[in-house]
């Protein structure tokens, strides 16, 4: 379980998240929503400690995230931002390789070479795995940061905007994979998502912000009603039943 | 540089066995980077012996040791810069500065402009010596400590204003020094101007053992962070994501940029774009970004750079002195080159 308790962010004096307190379960699909500028991603990366907070703490089974070694949370916890900005020109097999760097600080064991392997054949990289990144497309580069996420093979896994640059058939296909990395791995995979009916159709519980507030945490059945999504969004949501999912509609 | 391609239109997703074992193979002729950095080994090895042993006359004893010393301020020279440029240029995420625009090159012409402002020219060479290096040395070091300290500590923590302020620094040296130059005499001018290119040949041997010393501690230092170097290649998040204590990692690495530079300015003078000349070669010769790979081969370049070119101008040209002239206007040519090209730091 991922806890955090009066987390604020200010920036000049002006806060952008906070306070928040909350906490998210273990295991499953957590998807945060809310509008643009509204600490989604300030919440994330805090959790994941690449931010330091103004003040307030975040503990990941108890552990403070700030105070404990960075390499010994790097094999429990492992974060992927949205953009990723790399000097050295690199092979996906090698991008994929530095995931398993928090268990083999670099030299790569058999069992490493084997968990790079098994995570570009989850995210179906294993025929581009010689190609360089800047060859491949938006997509094709996305999935291979995810593949070194995975490698990194840790319970829990937060990721920015992971459906970033993805079509709608890659948008399926990515998160039927996080799906099956959170069924059959047994991960807990923490994830900013845009679109509303995603996040519904994919995750076990979403978790609302707003104004640099938690408005509302729960499961998809307490999150997809008219009233909350209209508060949470600012804008007119209807929610429709479509096949017994439920769809939320804001065009008009 | 040559890579094998696969064409362009390829189908992205499925692929079967026989598709990736047929795109594997056009890769097979390449030399592998252990291999690159072992045949670049012999041919220093080559250049160090020709620089050593041909064409001697006079007593074979007085110019072997000669040569030796110089080849011993080669060697540390090489291993400075080249070390100091490809760890810098990976902690600041680029490929084009280097060290010296720290501001290091001016605080030492700074140095020793004011040292014969005030003492006269004749000063430079009474107080030469082991202390005197220390000294400079130390102060370099305390310069750049004292920026980064005050840079991280602040509430600005940021590298490109640290860059900034480098860069400021260095013009403000360069301006105080060049108003100190014109008051001084003609003599005076002449014996400082010596002091302000780099030079080889006439370093003193007794400085070397330490210089050496120095060199072999932060070669260890470095060696044994190779990894977590490659990591800060990916950037801060995703280091701090491995597991890397990204803000130890850059101060500890300054500090030895630090030492490396401020030493070997003050055992052979400064040199802009030596570091720069050898890390570009290194990051296009070597066919890896690992810095295992990448370190070795920088160092045996500027090796092999230094010692070719110093054969090369004292036997055929008779212009031993010039040879870091060259080197810098060579490497200045190919930084402008790069920057144009590039259009952007």
């Amino acid at each position: 379980m991922i806890e955090f308790s009066d987390l604020h962010k200010e920036y000049q004096g002006q806060s952008v998240l906070g306070p928040v307190t909350g906490a998210i379960e273990k295991g499953g699909i957590t998807s945060i929503v809310g509008p643009n500028g509204a600490g989604k991603s300030t919440l994330l990366t805090m959790m994941g400690r690449l931010l330091d907070p103004t003040g307030g703490t975040v503990t990941i089974e108890g552990r403070d995230v700030f105070t404990t070694k960075s390499r010994d949370l790097a094999r429990n916890l492992s974060i992927l931002r949205q953009e990723n900005q790399f000097t050295a020109r690199l092979r996906v097999r090698e991008l994929v390789a530095f995931g398993r760097f928090p268990h083999s600080q670099g030299r790569l064991t058999e069992e490493d070479l084997e968990h790079v392997r098994a995570s570009m054949e989850f995210l179906n990289l294993t025929a581009l795995a010689d190609r360089y990144l800047d060859q491949l497309s938006g997509g094709q580069r996305q999935r291979a940061y995810v593949a070194m996420v995975l490698a990194q093979d840790t319970e829990y896994v937060l990721l920015d905007e992971p459906l970033n640059n993805l079509d709608m058939k890659h948008s399926v296909l990515m998160m039927r994979q996080l799906r099956r990395a959170a069924d059959q791995l047994g991960k807990t995979i923490v994830i900013i998502i845009h679109d509303i009916n995603f996040a519904a159709a994919h995750s076990d519980r979403i978790m609302a912000l707003r104004d640099g507030q938690v408005v509302t945490t729960g499961t998809i059945g307490e999150i997809m009603r008219d009233t909350v999504l209209t508060e949470v969004f600012d804008t007119p949501v209807k929610v429709i039943e479509v096949d017994a999912k439920p769809i939320a509609i804001y065009y008009s | 540089m040559p890579r094998s391609e696969p064409a362009p239109n390829t189908p992205n997703t499925p692929s079967g066995p026989t598709a990736a074992a047929a795109r594997r193979l056009p890769s097979l002729p390449r030399l592998s980077p252990a291999a690159r950095i072992g045949l670049l080994a012999v041919l220093v090895a080559v250049a160090a012996a020709c620089y050593l042993l041909l064409f001697i006359r006079g007593s074979f004893q007085f110019a072997f040791d000669r040569r030796l010393t110089t080849l011993g301020t080669m060697v540390v020279v090489a291993f400075a810069h080249a070390v100091a440029t490809v760890i810098f240029q990976t902690i600041t995420h680029n490929r084009i500065l280097t060290p010296s625009i720290m501001g290091f090159d001016s605080l030492y012409v700074l140095m020793q402009t004011s040292m014969v402002f005030v003492f006269g020219g004749s000063a430079l060479a009474r107080t030469d010596g082991l202390p005197k290096l220390i000294v400079q040395t130390v102060m370099m070091v305390l310069f750049a400590a004292i920026l980064y300290r005050w840079l991280f500590a602040g509430r600005f923590a940021n590298l490109h204003l640290l860059l900034l302020v480098g860069v400021v620094l260095g013009l403000a040296f360069d301006s105080v020094s060049s108003f100190l130059q014109r008051l001084l005499s003609p003599t005076d001018y002449d014996m400082l101007s010596v002091r302000l290119f780099g030079r080889m040949s006439n370093s003193d041997g007794s400085y070397l053992p330490l210089a050496f010393a120095v060199c072999a501690v932060v070669g260890a230092v470095v060696w044994h962070r190779r990894y977590r170097l490659d990591t800060i290649l990916l950037g801060r998040d995703t280091a701090v994501s491995l597991g890397v204590n990204h803000k130890r990692e850059l101060t500890l690495m300054l500090v030895l940029v630090a030492v490396l530079i401020a030493f070997a300015t003050a055992l052979a003078g400064p040199m802009t774009f030596f570091g720069f000349v050898v890390a570009t070669l290194a990051y296009q010769l070597t066919g890896s970004h690992e810095h295992r790979f990448v370190l070795p081969m920088a160092f045996l370049l500027g090796l092999f750079t230094l010692v070719t070119g110093q054969f090369v101008l004292q036997h055929i040209f008779y212009a031993a002195g010039f040879l870091t002239v060259i080197i810098e206007f060579a490497g200045g040519i190919v930084f402008l080159v790069l920057l144009l090209r590039k259009g952007t730091l």
